[in-house]
């Protein structure tokens, strides 16, 4: 195949692009975190973590790090301009009461309803972890997804209906994959944009459930970026 | 008399915990624990216990302290996946059959810790509608979006962490240290707060965050031997 797929930073700096002045912004776990590190500059935007930081900032540098100030990874992090902090109720109530404009998420499925299965594998003999998932993905204004088109073995995770355990019922309004930015409307899967030399049939063939291609569809242009997986 | 609700140690605290009893914990992400009482509830010895707790597998916390003595019965939280490949304690006594799991989503797990402490029985969330944690919970429809009803938790005692407190049990916190506390210190018929200090002078209303009508005791943080 000809097409060169985004890496994970660049699939970070895609969604990235998508975030407005202003905005209220959950940033998931893993992948969707680095979303923070590429915004378009001279952008005010205030990101929420579950645990009640409303205004997270860089991480804490070495000598910086306060045990007492985490985002919702557990990471130790510093606040921007005007940040406050609420308990875990207040910020729940936050999220459900929908006041956060986008939530990015991971995932492992997407249906072409929107349906999200991104919280439990099925990992035998581990332990449920739904955390905030649910929470923010059916409560959140906007949730996107951040996500490879397929699986290692190359299976479809754009597909007609979710397998894995549903994380919440159509809430999926934008996916960004590695090869592709695709919208979830109320006809189904739309492409976009797509990276340069991908084809249409070759999307198709990639992705699991029916995928109409628009008719202005554009091509990604990602700099180049050291992949940050 | 005039109120004073210091007391002089984790273990004068904890003294009358008794078998059988459901136990909230704060904490979230290294913040918040307050593993000088967890440590003490461990020497204390309580057992048949329903821990409430955000995470069953926390590494920070010393939560495990009390699953790994075989103390726990029960636990509700949002998390129970240790890290890594290795089974934690929690996940090896769950397997098990030795400790019952309730999962929630983590916004349904506060509120209904925020619910038991305001006098609500029960709510209505959509978080969770047509998934697995779910199941078998009402359903209702609210103007045309479907919810799940959840009840509300109550403790018998909540063990929480706070940066300082005064005589008359109010508390401030440190950045995202209260997480779950505040909401855990309404829903339970006692409340203990592990602190770094107390203060001699009262906590200005301005900088009070929980008032001290949630606390019944405090205990200054003991470093373990």
């Amino acid at each position: 195949m000809s097409a060169k797929p985004l890496n994970r930073s660049q699939m970070a700096w895609r969604a990235a692009q998508d975030i407005t002045e202003g905005q209220i912004v959950n940033l998931g776990l893993g992948m969707p975190v680095a979303v923070a590190d590429y915004l378009k500059p001279g952008l005010d935007v205030f990101f929420q973590s579950e645990n009640g930081v409303v205004g997270v900032g860089p991480l804490a540098a070495e000598g910086q790090i306060d045990t007492d100030l985490v985002d919702a990874g557990s990471r130790r992090i510093t606040l921007r301009r005007g940040a406050t902090i609420v308990d875990s109720a207040s910020s729940f109530a936050m999220i459900r009461g929908g006041h956060i404009d986008v939530t990015v998420l991971g995932a492992f499925e997407v249906a072409a309803n929107g349906d999200l299965a991104n919280w439990d594998m099925r990992v035998p003999n581990k332990g449920p972890l739904v955390g905030g998932a649910m929470d923010l993905a059916a409560c959140a204004q906007a949730v996107w997804v951040i996500m490879e088109h397929n699986t290692r073995k190359g299976g479809a995770r754009l597909i007609e209906a979710c397998t894995l355990p549903l994380t919440a019922k159509r809430c999926v309004k934008r996916i960004f994959t590695d090869i592709a930015v695709v919208d979830v409307t109320p006809s189904g899967f739309v492409a976009r944009e797509m990276v340069e030399g991908l084809s249409p049939d070759e999307l198709r063939a990639r992705t699991g459930a029916a995928i109409a291609i628009a008719a202005d569809c554009g091509t990604i242009k990602a700099p180049p970026l050291a992949d940050g997986a | 008399m005039a109120i004073d609700k210091r007391v002089a140690s984790a273990a004068a605290a904890l003294a009358d915990v008794k078998d059988g009893s459901t136990v909230l914990i704060s904490g979230f992400g290294g913040a918040g624990f307050p593993n000088t009482l967890i440590r003490a509830l461990r020497e204390q010895g309580a057992k048949q216990l329903t821990l409430v707790v955000n995470s069953a597998t926390h590494r920070y916390s010393l939560t495990h302290l009390l699953i790994e003595s075989g103390q726990v019965a029960k636990v509700v939280c949002s998390a129970a996946r240790g890290a890594g490949k290795d089974l934690s304690p929690f996940e090896q006594l769950w397997k098990a059959g030795k400790i019952e799991l309730v999962c929630l989503p983590q916004g349904t797990f506060s509120e209904a810790i925020r619910a038991g402490g305001a006098g609500i029985p029960a709510f209505y969330t959509p978080v969770g509608v047509g998934t697995d944690l779910a199941s078998g919970k009402e359903v209702r429809e609210f103007d045309g979006r479907e919810f799940v009803l959840e009840r509300a938790i109550k403790g018998d005692l909540t063990l929480m962490r706070a940066d300082t407190s005064d005589v008359y049990g109010n508390l401030t916190f440190r950045y995202s240290q209260a997480n779950f506390g505040p909401a855990m210190a309404t829903a339970s018929r006692c409340t203990i707060a592990e602190v770094r200090a107390v203060e001699s002078e009262p906590i200005p209303h301005t900088r009070a965050q929980l008032p001290g009508v949630y606390v019944n005791r405090v205990v200054v943080e003991e470093k373990p031997a």
